[in-house]
């Protein structure tokens, strides 16, 4: 009596760590036999109800996830023939009934692996909204609920609902195919991919608005994407994205103060980084970097090494990082990254070096609204004892941000440029001079 | 699966694709199987817009919607799946000027 108790116990245990494991597995091949999303999710729900009921009495198969698979596709075709929607002619239908011959459809491991991998392609199709395959992915490859995407995303859980009935009603009446892209497209679909994960991990390291700085589920959620990724597709840019989010995440901990305030990479206490993560995401740079077929996400990364292999911002080799912004603006120009090369230039070369490049992309009119513009160029005049440009600039980029804690952060420099302006109210000429 | 490759081309644009290389396109796509049909059609300003209310029929001059490119052909074609379509739609001579919109055909229903 107390031994079945706990074999039921054990088999109980045994199937929340197969759904752990295997869930997404079983979706992604009934979605293939079932040519249905819907069909799918449904039918995999119903096969681990028919597990928690068989397994303890019949034990727990030798294969489970094959098992599942069978389960699933049976109860979908009895569903349909239920719902007397059934027909030789509906192509859902036929393919399923085609796929009660084919054993090897669900247990040959290649092909489930294509399965997960037919997901994600499918999941981040082009032809959904950006939104759309966001939700889409963090629903269907990640298995998080409904609830716990619209919480990540501050968005109201019915839009998020809708978004994701869309998108699936979309992929079945456009007929958007569970493919892994040929090789002539795959490098641009595979583009869309990494855009998807980076999003997701960028929402959770730095929310774009909202009281907390850092959505630590996301950004995790999006590495665990990128590893599965690169097991299942090892392309240099998977590797490199992986890289590239790992070394972000290995300062998480530094990043902001207990109380949540933001702390500049300089002034970061370099021994809160994440030994494990950089020596990983270093690792996976390299590996990139050897493949010579990288691109931008890659070459960020190895900005990113650069850095977690410094003992501090002034002993940091920017030299290196400077080239590395040189080769990213030559693959993918952009106003941002030429910021980003300005601050390094300013680290390198100094404040008044770095101040001019800013000015130059400030006047140019591209980044007039990007607080991180003028809170750059605030940070280089307040370096140079140019206290009221840097007032300007500080209270520019306090107009412009929508996040608690970088308010709370530019109010405190903005106070520390008014009182140095008091302080050094005498010796600001001699500075000014120096700084030049 | 049939889906329908809308051409939109701004007014000035509606010329700029050659007419020969338009319908060498349609004759490679009929060649291969893959076209229903295709038409160029006249600037929207030929256009009358037919509505049915309370049993009368109310026309008005002029197209639905007022926007700045306009429906100037289409291509009803036969694909796989929207990948295969989206490829053939790319193929469209005018595609380089303006948008084709690709559209998955709705069968009646039975």
């Amino acid at each position: 009596m107390i031994d079945g108790v706990v074999a039921a116990d054990s088999v109980h245990e045994t199937l929340n760590a197969v759904y752990l494991s295997e869930s997404r597995r079983v979706l992604a091949t009934l979605i293939r036999l079932l040519g249905d999303f819907d069909a799918a999710e449904e039918a995999m729900h119903d096969a681990f109800r028919a597990a928690l009921e068989q397994w303890p009495r019949d034990g727990v198969p030798s294969n489970p996830r094959a098992w599942l698979v069978s389960a699933g596709r049976f109860k979908a075709i009895d569903a349909m023939r239920r719902q007397k929607r059934f027909d030789p002619l509906d192509e859902a239908g036929a393919a399923a009934e085609i796929a009660v011959e084919d054993t090897a459809a669900w247990t040959d491991e290649e092909s489930v692996e294509d399965d997960r991998l037919r997901l994600i392609f499918t999941c981040c199709h082009p032809a959904l909204s950006p939104d759309a395959q966001v939700a889409l992915t963090l629903r269907e490859v990640c298995g998080l609920t409904t609830e716990e995407i619209a919480h990540a995303f501050l968005t109201p859980p019915a839009t998020l609902a809708q978004r994701i009935v869309r998108a699936k009603a979309k992929i079945r009446d456009a007929r958007i195919p569970y493919h892994v892209p040929a090789q002539a497209e795959l490098q641009e679909r595979l583009d869309a991919v990494l855009r998807v994960i980076y999003l997701v991990f960028n929402e959770g390291y730095a929310a774009s608005s909202g009281s907390s700085l850092t959505r630590h589920d996301l950004s995790g959620e999006a590495i665990r994407l990128g590893r599965l990724l690169v097991e299942l597709l090892p392309e240099p840019e998977a590797i490199g994205l992986l890289g590239l989010m790992l070394l972000h995440e290995s300062r998480r901990d530094a990043r902001s103060s207990p109380t949540g305030e933001v702390i500049l990479l300089e002034d970061q206490d370099r021994s809160l980084w994440n030994g494990d993560q950089i020596v990983e995401g270093t690792r996976l740079v390299e590996q990139s970097l050897a493949s010579r077929r990288f691109g931008p996400y890659t070459i960020q990364a190895a900005i990113s090494a650069v850095h977690a292999e410094a003992p501090s911002a002034a002993r940091t080799d920017w030299a290196e990082i400077v080239g590395l912004y040189d080769a990213l603006l030559r693959l993918t120009p952009s106003p941002v990254i030429e910021l980003n090369r300005a601050v390094a230039i300013a680290m390198r070369d100094g404040p008044a070096a770095g101040l001019a490049l800013v000015d130059a992309i400030l006047d140019r009119g591209d980044l007039a609204d990007y607080r991180l513009a003028h809170a750059t160029r605030a940070e280089l005049c307040r370096r140079l004892g140019r206290c009221a440009d840097a007032r300007a600039s500080y209270t520019r980029a306090l107009a412009l941000t929508k996040l608690e804690p970088e308010r709370r952060f530019l109010e405190r420099r903005l106070a520390d440029v008014r009182r140095d302006a008091k302080d050094t109210k005498d010796t600001k000429d001699t500075k000014n001079k120096k700084a030049k | 699966m049939k889906y329908l490759c809308l051409v939109y081309l701004e007014e000035e644009k509606l010329r700029a694709v050659p007419d020969h290389e338009c319908r060498a396109c349609g004759n490679g796509f009929r060649e291969r199987g893959l076209l229903v049909a295709a038409e160029a059609l006249q600037p929207v300003k030929t256009a009358t817009t037919v509505r049915v209310r309370n049993g009368k029929v109310a026309i008005t001059d002029g197209p639905f919607a007022e926007t700045k490119e306009q429906l100037a052909g289409f291509y009803l074609i036969e694909a796989r799946d929207l990948n295969d379509a989206i490829q053939v739609a790319a193929k469209i001579p005018p595609a380089r000027e303006g948008s084709v919109e690709v559209r998955p055909i709705r069968e009646l229903d039975a």
